[in-house]
C-alpha cells in the first residue's frame, strides 16, 4: 500500500516537510519549557544544598541505591524500546512498532511499581514531609553523617518527594499518551509518512529519562563515595 | 503604481459577502474555533471583561484612598480589594492582551500565513486562559484573596486565610495559556514565513512579539513551579519556603522574580511592536533604524532575564549582588531607549496626522520614557531603600504597564480594529476618548510618584492627612481614566453595526494584513500564498515626487 504525503498535510501548512519541521520545532521549545520548569526545583535544590550538606549527605545515605540503580536502568532500557519503536514507525515495520510501544510502557509502568515500594518504605520510616515527619538516627537506613537538624532532613525530603513525584507525574502521563499511540499503531494509523506522532512522543519519553538521569545522582549518590 | 496606491478609494468600500467571522455563527463554531482571528477574538471579548473587573477594584481603592482614614472598607477588605486588582490585571489582562489578541489576529497575516502553526494548541491556550479565568471569579466569590499578587511566603502560606491554592491553580492555568501562545509563534515566525518574508522584511510587531515568546518559553515555567510549591506547602503544611525548618523565603524571592520581572517584558514588548507599526504609518515615513529596532526587542529579551534581583534589594541580597543587578538594570535601559529615538526620528520631518492610533501611540511614548526614566531611579540601589515599597513604585509602575501597555494596547485595536471587523469607529469620539484616557492618566498616576517621593507606602487604606490634597487629584483623574476607558465599548459596539465599512486599507498602511479584504477570509489570502517583494515599512512622504517618479 502506497501513501501520498498530501492526504496528512493539515490545511494551514504548504508541505509536509512544513509540517513536519513545524511539529519538531514546536516539540523542542515544548521541552525547553519543561527544562526551565524543573529547573526552578533543581534551583532550590541546590541552594539547600549549599546550605544544609550534612542533611542532605544523610537524607541520600537513606534512599534505596539498588532500588534507584534498577530504576535507572528500568528507563535507560525503555529509552532503547522507544528509539526503535520510533526507527519501527519510520520503516513502516507496524507490528514491531506495536511490540517496542509496549515494550516501553510496561518498563514505564516497572518503574512506577518500584518507585511505589519506595515511596511506601518512606512513609513507613515516617520519612514523608508533614506533621509525622520524624527521623529516627537509631533506626535508620542508613548512617548519619554530620548533625543535620529534623527540619532540614524534613527539606531534603520535601525535595526528594516534589522532584520524584514531579517525574513520576511525567511518566503517567507519558504512560498515558503511550496508550493512546499503541491504540493507534493497533489500528494501522501509522506509515512511513504518517508517524510524527512516535517520533514528538519519542522526544518526550527521552527527556523524562534524562530528568531521572540527573535526579538519581543528585538524590541517591550525593555521599556514597570512598 | 504608485499612483494608484495613493489615490484614496473614490468608490465606497463594501463588506466582502463572506469572512471569518460569518462563515458559521453557531456558538460552538466559536468556541471550538481553531481559526486564529475567531481565537483572537474569543480572547478579546475575555480580557475586556476581565479589564473591568480590574477596573472596578481600581475604582474601589481609588475611593477609599479618598479620605486618610479608612472609612470605605476595612484593612482586610482592602488588601483582598488591591490583590484581586493586580491578579487580575496581571495575569488576565497584561500579559495576554496585546499577543494574544492583536498578535493572534495580526502576526500570521503579517507574515504570510493561513494560520498560525498548532492551531488546536491555539484554541487549548484559550481554554486554560478560561479556566484559570473561572478559578479567578471562584476565589473573588468564595472571599478573595489578600497576599498581594506577588504571593509571598510565609505569609501566603502560612498566615493568609483566603483562597490561595485556587488562586495559584488560576495563575498556573493561565501561565500555561501564555507559554503555548509563545510556543505557537515561534514556530510560526520559524516555519510559516510567505516566500519573499526574509527575517530583516518582519514587520517589527512580529519581531517584538518573538521576543516576547522568549520570554514567555523560557521565564512562565519558573514561576509555574515556584507557585506549585506555595501551593504544596499550604495543603499539607510543609515546605520548601517555611522558615520553620529551614526553609528560605527569599528563595521565593528569586524564583518569583526570575519570571515576573521578565513578565513586565512580556507586558511591554508586544505594545512597542504595535507602536512600531503605527508611528511609521501614521507618519507616512520608513521606519528609521529598523535593525536597531529589531535587535533592541531580543536584547530586552535576553538582558530581561538577568535583572531580577533588583527586587530584592532590602530583602537582605548581598550588597554586591545588588551592585550586579542594578549595573544589568541600567544596561536594559539602554535598548528601551533605543527604541524611543527611533520612533521620534521616524516621526522626523514626516507627515504626522493625528488619527486615534497616533494619539495613543504618542501618549505611549511619552508615558512610557516617563515610566521608564522612574525605573532607572528605583534601580539605584541607594534610592530604592527610600522608594521601596511606597507609591513612587506605584507610579512607575503603572506608568509603563498602563501608560505604555494599555495605551499601546488600545492603540493597537483602534488600529486595527477596521481590519478585524471591516467597520470605522466614529473618529471624533475616538480621538476624545484617546486624549481623555492620556490626561486622566496623567492626573491619577503623577501626584503617586510625589506621594511616593514624600514617603507615602504602598498597601495601606489609611494615611497622614498631609496626603489627602494628592490622593484626591489621583482619585480624580482615575475618574476622567474610567469615563476615557468607558466610551470604547460603546462607539465601538456601535461601529460594529453601524459603522462606515471600512475597505481593505483605510489607514493607507504597508504590510501582507492590509492587502487582504476586511475582514479577511478564513485562510486569510484569497489569491493564495503571497510573494513578498518588499519591506513592510515602504511608505513615500511626498505626493508630487512620488507622482514624479511615476511619470518617468
Amino acid at each position: 500500500m502506497s501513501h501520498s504525503t498530501d492526504s496528512v498535510v493539515a490545511h494551514h501548512f504548504e508541505d509536509y516537510e512544513q509540517q513536519t519541521e513545524s511539529a519538531m520545532l514546536g516539540m523542542w521549545l515544548f521541552l525547553a519549557q519543561e527544562i526551565m520548569f524543573f529547573g526552578g526545583l533543581f534551583a532550590a535544590y541546590m541552594v539547600y544544598r549549599m546550605k544544609y550538606p550534612d542533611a542532605w549527605a544523610t537524607g541520600s545515605e537513606q534512599l534505596d541505591i539498588v532500588l534507584g540503580g534498577f530504576n535507572t536502568v528500568v528507563l535507560l532500557l525503555s529509552s532503547v524500546t522507544m528509539a526503535s519503536s520510533v526507527w519501527c514507525a519510520q520503516k513502516g515495520k507496524n507490528k514491531q512498532l506495536i511490540w517496542g510501544l509496549i515494550a516501553t510502557l510496561v518498563l514505564g509502568f516497572v518503574f512506577l511499581f518500584v518507585k511505589y515500594f519506595e515511596y511506601k518504605s518512606k512513609f513507613e520510616h515516617h520519612l514523608v514531609p508533614g506533621t509525622h515527619f520524624f527521623f529516627d538516627a537509631a533506626h535508620a537506613t542508613g548512617p548519619v553523617i554530620g548533625s543535620p537538624t529534623q527540619g532540614q532532613l524534613q527539606l531534603f525530603f520535601c525535595l526528594y518527594f516534589i522532584m520524584t513525584g514531579m517525574h513520576a507525574l511525567h511518566m503517567i502521563i507519558g504512560a498515558g499518551i503511550l496508550i493512546w499511540l499503541i491504540v493507534l499503531a493497533m489500528r494501522g494509523y501509522f506509515h512511513p509518512q504518517r508517524y510524527m506522532k512516535i517520533e514528538l512522543f519519542g522526544f518526550y519519553w527521552h527527556f523524562v529519562d534524562i530528568v531521572w538521569v540527573f535526579l538519581f545522582p543528585l538524590l541517591y549518590l550525593l555521599h556514597r563515595h570512598g | 503604481m504608485s499612483s494608484i496606491t495613493l489615490t484614496p478609494d473614490i468608490a465606497p468600500a463594501v463588506m466582502p459577502k463572506s469572512h471569518y467571522a460569518n462563515v458559521r455563527t453557531t456558538v460552538m463554531s466559536w468556541l471550538f474555533t481553531v481559526d486564529h482571528k475567531r481565537i483572537a477574538i474569543l480572547y478579546l471579548i475575555s480580557i475586556t471583561v476581565f479589564f473591568a473587573v480590574g477596573g472596578l477594584f481600581a475604582s474601589l481603592i481609588r475611593i477609599e484612598l479618598l479620605t486618610p482614614k479608612g472609612d470605605f472598607m476595612t484593612g482586610d477588605t482592602y488588601n483582598k480589594v488591591f490583590t484581586l486588582h493586580g491578579v487580575i490585571m496581571i495575569f488576565f489582562f497584561l500579559i495576554p492582551s496585546v499577543p494574544a489578541t492583536l498578535g493572534n489576529f495580526a502576526l500570521p497575516i503579517m507574515i504570510g500565513a493561513k494560520d498560525l502553526a498548532f492551531p488546536k494548541i491555539n484554541l487549548l491556550s484559550w481554554w486554560l486562559y478560561m479556566l484559570g479565568g473561572v478559578l479567578a471569579v471562584v476565589v473573588l466569590l468564595r472571599g478573595g484573596l489578600e497576599t498581594g499578587w506577588t504571593f509571598y511566603p510565609p505569609y501566603s502560606t502560612t498566615f493568609a486565610t483566603s483562597q490561595v491554592t485556587i488562586a495559584i491553580l488560576a495563575a498556573f492555568l493561565a501561565g500555561f495559556s501564555s507559554i503555548f501562545t509563545g510556543l505557537n509563534f515561534i514556530v510560526t515566525v520559524h516555519k510559516m514565513r510567505a516566500p519573499g518574508m526574509t527575517w530583516f522584511r518582519m514587520p517589527l510587531f512580529v519581531w517584538a512579539h518573538y521576543a516576547t515568546s522568549i520570554i514567555q518559553i523560557l521565564g512562565t515555567p519558573v514561576v509555574a513551579i515556584t507557585l506549585v510549591l506555595v501551593a504544596i506547602e499550604r495543603v499539607w503544611g510543609v515546605g520548601i519556603f517555611n522558615p520553620q525548618i529551614g526553609g528560605d523565603p527569599i528563595l521565593f524571592q528569586h524564583l518569583f522574580w526570575f519570571y515576573s520581572h521578565p513578565a513586565v517584558y512580556v507586558m511591554i514588548l508586544p505594545g512597542m511592536g504595535v507602536v512600531s507599526e503605527v508611528i511609521p504609518c501614521f507618519s507616512r515615513k520608513r521606519i528609521f533604524g529598523y535593525e536597531f529596532i529589531a535587535f533592541s526587542s531580543m536584547a530586552i529579551a535576553i538582558i530581561g532575564f538577568l535583572v531580577w534581583g533588583h527586587h530584592l534589594y532590602v530583602s537582605t541580597q548581598s550588597t554586591y549582588a545588588g551592585m550586579v543587578f542594578s549595573l544589568l538594570t541600567f544596561l536594559v535601559a539602554v535598548p528601551s531607549a533605543i527604541k524611543v529615538f527611533n520612533w521620534t526620528a521616524t516621526m522626523y520631518k514626516g507627515e504626522i496626522t493625528f488619527e486615534a492610533p497616533m494619539i495613543y501611540a504618542l501618549g505611549f511614548i511619552g508615558l512610557f520614557l516617563v515610566g521608564g526614566l522612574t525605573g532607572l531611579v528605583l534601580a539605584s540601589m541607594a534610592n530604592d531603600i527610600h522608594f521601596h515599597d511606597t507609591y513612587f513604585v506605584v507610579a512607575h509602575f503603572h506608568y509603563v504597564m498602563v501608560g505604555g501597555m494599555v495605551m499601546a494596547y488600545m492603540c493597537g485595536l483602534h488600529f486595527w480594529w477596521p481590519k478585524m471587523t471591516g467597520r470605522m469607529y466614529p473618529g471624533l469620539l475616538a480621538t476624545i476618548a484617546a486624549i481623555l484616557v492620556f490626561v486622566g492618566f496623567n492626573f491619577t498616576f503623577f501626584p503617586q510618584f510625589i506621594l511616593g517621593f514624600l514617603g507615602m507606602p504602598r498597601r495601606y487604606h489609611s494615611y497622614v492627612e498631609e496626603f489627602q490634597i494628592l490622593n484626591i487629584m489621583s482619585t480624580m483623574g482615575a475618574s476622567v481614566l474610567g469615563l476615557g476607558y468607558g466610551m470604547q465599548p460603546f462607539y465601538l459596539l456601535w461601529s460594529l453595526f453601524k459603522g462606515e465599512p471600512a475597505g481593505d486599507n483605510p489607514w493607507r498602511a504597508k504590510g501582507l494584513e492590509w492587502q487582504v479584504p476586511s475582514p479577511p477570509p478564513t485562510f486569510n489570502f484569497p489569491d493564495g500564498r503571497p510573494v513578498v517583494i518588499e519591506d513592510p515599512y515602504a511608505y513615500t512622504i511626498d505626493v508630487k515626487e512620488a507622482d514624479s517618479v511615476a511619470q518617468h
